[in-house]
């Protein structure tokens, strides 16, 4: 049973640093060639000039370019062999090197400055002293309340949080939580919307009303219950939640697509395609898939904003991608704590909130223009 | 055929579709997550003897097998099952006890269904007339300035979570201004006060869908020919807009809105959680938290169910509303 073993999957995914890395590289790779894919016909350049002709959306694409950068560095890891203290490599009594415990990425080691620069716990943004004050004993042997100088002084940006760790670098970590909620999770539901979309509007009878049946069950069990009795069973992790996200969220581009192709099979061109004495398995791949791609596209990146929100509320609600994970919904949940303190700690909402507003609005404006860039009937009233 | 039969016949065609959640949530509560798991949940995950499970099991009826039982005789090797005794029931409404305090499901969704509706059905009119009057506006003023920034507002507006809305709703009117509680309930005619700021930052964080929604339906509604022909009527755009199009409009409006009605019932998850309301969203919630799964599995039911209902509704007001449409 795949779900069943959904949850060793999971686990087993989560140290298996050359696995991720793998995975990694075949994201990485598959969004090259999609993207070189995309300027090859005139048809392709076309678009991308509609859309960077638009000075929103040619600056959301650049944001999101570096979003994705970010992602795809701290995703690739690999760790480091354990210097003893003379600075040498140790090794055990085989001669095998010995590794430290956890993983660091590309994008750890491009910030080892604001990740390292750890202080003992909340200081404000730019600021040279500790939020809180300890009890101290000065020069006469009195306490005194005192608020501690901080070891890197005006270097967090976004201050540090309750354990001292800088925020920016927390904020930076959750880039990649966020695009894998967002993508991992199209990547489920868009090929099962696709196949059973086109099959039920394509072949029509039996096929038809089976998959009609199959979504409205699916669609009409409301998605936060099951994510949270999912989470509840299986546990929580990013895995666990692009699972449940993409299995339950295919249904309404489902009846998008069939809808489409029911309309796409009565057109002229299939019809002369059939005249033409094409087969069922050519029309379908040459004549009907490719003119109905655009919707998926468009509903993959306006999907993506939707997904990068839930994920924080899933989070607050904490059946989402587990406390252990950087992520800004855990940002939120934690902030949201901070702010009945007195006086309040806000820089912590503050990253969460500039950072996912960072990914989403650019998406939305993104998708935006590239719906009308892909929708020849949108072109035209504007 | 009459609407009372048409009625008949989309209910017909949805109760298989009730009955496969039903067991799809079977499989989800039981295959995926078999009572011995359940029972060390509860129970705590260490220090648990094998006793106490099977005691456990036995006090909330969940020892019997999944869906044959063979040691019983006759008909009850089918009715003595887990399947029939605690899936198939909810079927008929009887969701029976909670796994943890025992309470009646069914009794505490009664009660706690008056809460939800104080915050969904007040939220659900002010953000009527306030969406779609704000994409009237837009509307009249397409192709314009206000047009623009109105939609990269309602992008924006978009863009913002949930949560940040509720945070800082609560920390601005309730810590700052003082004017409200942050949150609690009370019951009566006091519960205004408690009722306003949910009611406020709901309404607040769905103008920026909404808006946009409205808007484009005013505009493909603004395209059509008799509104050209009222045009060259010489009647004024106001005139045109606000009678004409809106009625019209009306009808892909009225879809969205009727889908709406039943999770009136089911209230919002967040809103309740940071306000304090007791309520279903709150119950669910409280639930998932104490990993409850006889309340979560009511829920997704009743979810289910709601949804349905609404599909339903739709359905007849469509044809209701659209002359063009007939019943078929």
């Amino acid at each position: 049973m795949f779900l069943l073993t959904a949850k060793t999957w999971s686990e087993s995914i989560q140290y298996n640093y050359p696995l991720q890395n793998a995975i990694a590289a075949v994201v990485f790779l598959a969004i090259t060639y999609f993207a070189y894919n995309s300027v090859k016909d005139e048809r392709g350049r076309d678009i991308w000039r509609y859309i960077f002709r638009r000075k929103l959306a040619a600056i959301s694409f650049f944001v999101l370019c570096f979003f994705v950068l970010v992602g795809i560095a701290d995703s690739f890891k690999w760790r480091d062999p354990l210097l003893d203290d003379t600075g040498n490599v140790s090794t055990d009594l085989r001669g095998k090197i010995i590794y430290q415990n956890g993983a660091l990425s590309i994008l750890d080691r491009l910030c080892t400055g604001i990740r390292t620069n750890n202080e003992k716990t909340y200081s404000a943004p730019f600021s040279d002293h500790q939020f809180t004050k300890d009890l101290v004993q000065n020069r006469n042997g009195e306490s005194v309340w005192h608020q501690e100088k901080l070891n890197y002084p005006g270097r967090h940006i976004l201050g540090t949080d309750v354990v001292g760790r800088d925020v920016l670098y927390i904020c930076l970590k959750g880039i990649r939580t966020g695009l894998i909620i967002g993508g991992f999770t199209t990547m489920i539901s868009i090929p099962i919307a696709l196949v059973l979309g086109v099959i039920a509007g394509y072949f029509g009878r039996w096929p038809d009303v089976s998959i009609q049946f199959i979504y409205s069950t699916v669609g009409s069990v409301p998605f936060i219950l099951i994510a949270a009795a999912y989470i509840l069973i299986q546990g929580a992790s990013i895995f666990n939640l692009c699972l449940i996200m993409g299995i339950t969220g295919w249904t309404s581009l489902c009846r998008l697509l069939r809808g489409e192709t029911l309309k796409t099979r009565e057109l002229d061109y299939v019809q002369g395609a059939i005249a033409l004495g094409a087969s069922r398995i050519r029309i379908l791949f040459r004549h009907i898939v490719p003119n109905i791609f655009h919707l998926v596209l468009i509903t993959s990146v306006l999907g993506f904003s939707h997904l990068v929100l839930a994920e924080a509320v899933l989070s607050y609600l904490k059946i989402g991608v587990g406390q252990s994970t950087f992520s800004w919904g855990n940002m939120i949940n934690q902030a949201n704590l901070e702010l009945a303190r007195e006086p309040i700690v806000w820089w912590n909402l503050l990253g969460a909130f500039i950072f996912m507003m960072a990914l989403v609005l650019p998406v939305n404006l993104f998708g935006d223009t590239l719906r009308d860039a892909l929708d020849p009937k949108m072109r035209g009233q504007k | 055929m009459n609407i009372f039969d048409f009625t008949i016949r989309r209910v017909l065609y949805f109760l298989p579709v009730i009955l496969l959640v039903n067991l799809l949530t079977f499989f989800l509560f039981f295959v995926l997550n078999p009572p011995d798991m359940m029972a060390k949940k509860i129970l705590g995950d260490k220090n648990v003897t094998p006793e106490a499970i099977e005691k456990w099991k036995k006090d909330h009826s969940y020892h019997l097998p999944r869906v044959f039982n063979s040691e019983e005789n006759g008909f009850s090797k089918i009715t003595q099952t887990i399947f029939v005794q605690k899936s198939a029931r909810l079927l008929k409404f009887d969701f029976g006890k909670s796994d943890r305090n025992n309470l009646d499901i069914g009794k505490e969704i009664r009660h706690r269904m008056v809460p939800s509706l104080t915050i969904t059905v007040p939220m659900l009119f002010l953000s009527l007339i306030v969406c779609i009057s704000t994409a009237l506006i837009v509307a009249f003023y397409r192709g314009t300035y206000v047009d623009l920034w109105a939609l990269v507002l309602c992008v924006f507006m978009m863009s913002v979570s949930m949560l940040f809305y509720i945070i800082g709703g609560q920390f601005i009117f309730g810590k700052l201004l003082k004017l409200f509680p942050i949150s609690g309930y009370e019951s009566g005619i006091y519960s205004w006060k408690f009722v306003f700021l949910p009611v406020l930052v709901g309404v607040i964080s769905g103008i920026g869908a909404s808006v946009r929604f409205y808007r484009t339906i005013f505009l493909e509604e603004i395209n059509k020919d008799y509104i050209r022909t009222a045009r060259s009527k010489g009647l004024s755009e106001r005139v045109i807009l606000f009678k004409h199009c809106l009625k019209n409009a009306m009808i892909p409006l009225l879809t969205n809105i009727v889908m709406s009605i039943p999770f009136l019932f089911m209230g919002s998850f967040l809103l309740e959680i940071f306000f304090g309301i007791p309520g279903l969203g709150n119950f669910t919630i409280e639930a998932i938290d104490a990993q409850d799964f006889a309340i979560v599995r009511s829920m997704v039911f009743l979810g289910s169910l709601l949804y349905i209902v609404g599909l339903i509704l739709t359905d007849i007001s469509y044809t209701l509303v659209d002359p063009r449409i007939r019943f078929k």
